[in-house]
């Protein structure tokens, strides 16, 4: 095996933060995306107009049952067909990751509803607060503080997941590390390089999760 | 003041209300008792619609329960007190009483807050403004939930059970804020198992049992002679220990 070579990872470095930087763009448009779209499936979710529910959990149920790569093969493949021309890849991985992640969003918003107590909206609905208002002013930021750390967890969980999208011929941080890899024949370096960037990426962002956290906390 | 008609209600095919009716006058205090699962709560409930009923009707300062776009005004002029406080936790006590007349009264901040003080002055809280529900203890809660009740300006009270959830020791504080609001002429609604309270501050008990107003008489009448066999037998049982 002989020494590391820590040079090869500097010379190329550049070619690595564009790959991360396309990890970090689909990874954040996705979460806001997600989050977005997942509390509002979640809201349709827990709606009393039954055949709206219903549509929701097909929704979530379908999502949940498929894996993202090949969500992410036919919104590259279909949407084309569907649309009559091209969409690149860059967009057709975003409506993949997005409509993907929407359905374990609005699963873990919902949960942190369903774990408010009821009798909180009632006080609320009880003031003159339509049912949508006592959600916005008194559930949702009591759901959101408690569901911060499981939320992170799927946030991070889809950062390492933006890998997925060489296949549809993107080039994210992974894929980057790979190709170098290979064409240096420094397997080592570099795997070992994309563990200590994955996890002090991960990490860094729990903290500062964590420091917001205790920012809120009373 | 309110009026309720005939109202009935089922849940599935156990029958929780059956065509209750009784009007309270503006200003009168009037005590609901009865045992646990006469449907003391279910009425209560009915007067801000909370849980609506099937049949009959309930109409509030005018206002008819049954109809959509009364009900929201209805709600913001009918103040509700749970025995459980259901205090916002995530907000500070100032915030909990500023909430409702912000969102649904689209008061300004100051204005709200101004009223806010005030009226924690009136519940003798004048020094927790800035605490969160979780720092206080469970009568300086309810106090403050009557308190977030009245910011909204309200007409009539319903109190439901709310000194059950408490320490002995804190249920006369708020009781005693309960009989000062009666004194200034409150219309309220409660629902209680404090019978001195009863007693000292309602104008008329009503007395439920089996989802049926069985009396409705004045505390004295009530307490030394019920009409009914089943109200003798509810208060010796409550008045026993
Ligand atoms: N959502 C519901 N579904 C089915 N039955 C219900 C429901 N809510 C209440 N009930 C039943 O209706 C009856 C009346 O309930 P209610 O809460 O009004 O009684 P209550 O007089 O307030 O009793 P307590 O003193 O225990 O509070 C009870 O028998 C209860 O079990
Ligand atoms: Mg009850």
């Amino acid at each position: 095996m002989g020494h590391l070579d820590v040079n090869v990872i500097l010379r190329n470095l550049p070619y690595l933060w564009e790959g991360l930087q396309l990890s970090f763009l689909l990874a954040a448009i996705a979460i806001a995306g997600g989050i977005f779209f997942g509390l509002i499936m979640a809201l349709l979710r827990m709606s009393s107009i039954r055949p709206v529910a219903w549509i929701a959990l097909g929704y979530v149920n379908f999502f949940r049952s498929v894996p993202l790569i090949l969500v992410i093969f036919w919104i590259y493949f279909l949407v084309p067909l569907l649309l009559g021309h091209a969409t690149g890849p860059f967009l057709s991985a975003v409506v993949a990751f997005t409509m993907f992640e929407t359905a374990y969003y609005c699963e873990i918003i919902r949960a942190g509803v369903q774990s408010t107590p009821k009798g909180q909206i009632s006080a609320g609905v009880a003031s003159g607060m339509t049912w949508l208002q006592a959600m916005r002013h008194i559930v949702m930021p009591q759901a959101f503080r408690k569901m911060r750390p499981i939320l992170l967890t799927q946030s991070i969980i889809l950062f390492q997941d933006t890998s997925l999208v060489y296949v549809v011929t993107l080039r994210d941080f992974m894929t980057s590390v790979s190709t170098v890899a290979s064409q240096e024949l420094r397997m080592v370096e570099l795997y070992l390089f994309a563990g200590a960037a994955y996890f002090a990426i991960c990490f860094a962002g729990s903290r500062l999760i964590n420091r917001l956290d205790g920012g809120f906390r009373r | 003041m309110i009026e309720i008609r005939d109202v009935s209600k089922w849940y599935g095919s156990f029958q929780v209300l059956k065509s209750c009716s009784v009007s309270v006058a503006r200003g009168e205090v009037v005590v609901v008792c009865g045992p646990s699962g006469s449907g003391k709560s279910t009425l209560i409930k009915g007067v801000n619609g909370l849980e609506p009923c099937d049949e009959g009707e309930i109409v509030v300062d005018g206002l008819n329960v049954g109809v959509k776009a009364d009900l929201r005004v209805l709600r913001t002029r009918v103040g509700m007190v749970f025995q459980n406080f259901e205090l916002y936790p995530h907000l500070n006590v100032l915030d909990n009483i500023c909430l409702a007349p912000m969102v649904v009264l689209k008061r300004k901040r100051e204005e709200a807050e101004a009223r806010a003080r005030t009226l924690l002055g009136r519940v003798g809280l004048t020094d927790h403004a800035l605490k969160f529900p979780a720092q206080l203890s469970g009568g300086q809660q309810q106090r403050v939930a009557i308190a977030r009740s009245l910011a909204m300006d309200p007409v009539v009270m319903l109190f439901d059970e709310p000194t059950s959830a408490l320490d002995p020791e804190m249920i006369k504080e708020v009781l005693d804020v309960m009989s000062d609001l009666a004194r200034d002429g409150m219309t309220m609604i409660v629902v209680t198992h404090e019978m001195g309270f009863a007693r000292r501050v309602a104008d008329r008990i009503i007395f439920m049992d089996a989802g049926e107003i069985v009396e409705v008489r004045p505390p004295e009448a009530f307490f030394t002679a019920p009409e009914s066999e089943r109200a003798r037998a509810f208060l010796s049982k409550i008045l026993e220990h």
